[in-house]
């Protein structure tokens, strides 16, 4: 937001949309689709290791995505059971 | 059973603003506080990502739910700053073809468990893409500008809305609005533009809101903000949580924001942040 609003205020909002669509073709161009494919697989294995240790609903599973630039990060969330009482 | 309402936004041409409309009103509707879910159908040129900046946090997409490649929890995109308010994205790589019907009647069913409203974000044309957005809507939000080929589109949007819904085949009629965008009152003052109860009366479609035509939109869009987050006090955000309140019910008498141009607003020129 704060970022987003120092690019605004200064008139300057047309260098963020040049950044964000060359991030964003960059992606597009090479992406086969393949990036869903992979994501996918991870999610499985990943579950797969937690099951060994405890019980998880795999909706409480969320992945997140975030390509800046170089970098591509994915961030895994699993919500764990709630332990026995 | 659910109380969600499913709500398309459609308009047959291109260009006239139905993802900036899309994205407008879904905040808008989230700020509310309600559960907001808006879907991109637009298959091979998704853009609402963009315009709501999420692009760079798309992973799965509606033809992988609709192909069972992926659930629809996992496939949500939510929004950085309202945790309401979610996006279902457009796939970029299939063609509009990869759609199928009963794969969004379980698309837009299963939706409706977990949202208020769903908002869903019409390609243009009148093809697949078109024709499955509308589909399974409730309400349609018909948007044009003030300009001869939109409103003709728009017609012909209406005669489908009226033919090819699950609302009309089953008897029912869809309630439907229309919104005018990119709307110059100084030239429909002069006579050179259609005028809002021109549009109006040709269509014969209730009005919801008439958005001003507004250099915020365009700054909006390239920060990815939908215009009714990214400047509370722009014309054209006013006009849409406007838009938004009648959707909600509300009796309000449609009103058209403009710039303040007086001298005082050229000497504040700068707004509050």
């Amino acid at each position: 937001m704060n970022f987003m609003n120092f690019f605004a205020r200064r008139g300057e909002t047309a260098s963020v949309a040049k950044n964000r669509l060359q991030i964003l073709l960059a992606h597009e161009r090479t992406g086969d689709g393949s990036d869903a494919k992979l994501i996918s697989q991870l999610r499985e294995d990943i579950l797969e290791v937690v099951r060994k240790r405890m019980n998880i609903d795999p909706d409480a599973v969320r992945l997140e995505m975030d390509r800046s630039g170089d970098i591509t990060t994915l961030g895994i969330d699993i919500e764990l059971p709630q332990t026995k009482n | 059973m659910s109380k969600a309402t499913v709500v398309v936004v459609t308009s047959g041409k291109g260009g006239v603003g139905k993802t900036t409309s899309t994205a407008a009103i879904a905040s808008a509707l989230a700020k509310e506080g309600f559960k907001v879910c808006a879907i991109d159908f637009d298959v091979g040129l998704r853009n609402l990502d963009l315009i709501m900046g999420a692009e760079r946090r798309v992973v799965f997409d509606l033809v992988n739910v609709v192909r069972g490649e992926a659930s629809i929890k996992q496939a949500l995109v939510r929004d950085k700053k309202l945790n309401n308010l979610y996006l279902l994205p457009a796939s970029q790589t299939r063609d509009k073809d990869a759609l199928t019907d009963e794969g969004v009647a379980s698309v837009i069913n299963e939706l409706r468990m977990y949202f208020d409203w769903i908002v869903c974000d019409s390609p243009a044309g009148i093809e697949r893409g078109a024709t499955l957005a509308m589909r399974y809507a409730d309400e349609a939000i018909i948007v044009s500008n003030p300009e001869v080929s939109s409103v003709r589109d728009c017609d012909r949007i209406i005669g489908l809305l009226d033919a090819k819904t699950v609302v009309a085949e089953e008897g029912g009629r869809m309630p439907k609005h229309l919104m005018i965008t990119r709307f110059d009152p100084e030239r429909a003052k002069n006579g050179d533009m259609l005028s809002v109860d021109d549009v109006v009366e040709i269509l014969s479609v209730p009005l919801i809101g008439v958005i001003p035509e507004s250099k915020d939109v365009l700054k909006a869009s390239n920060v990815g903000l939908p215009v009714t987050l990214s400047d509370e006090e722009s014309p054209a955000s006013k006009a849409y949580v406007e838009a938004v309140q009648r959707l909600l019910g509300e009796d309000l008498p449609v009103t058209i924001p403009t710039e303040k141009k007086g001298l005082f607003g050229k000497l504040f020129k700068g707004r509050a942040a």
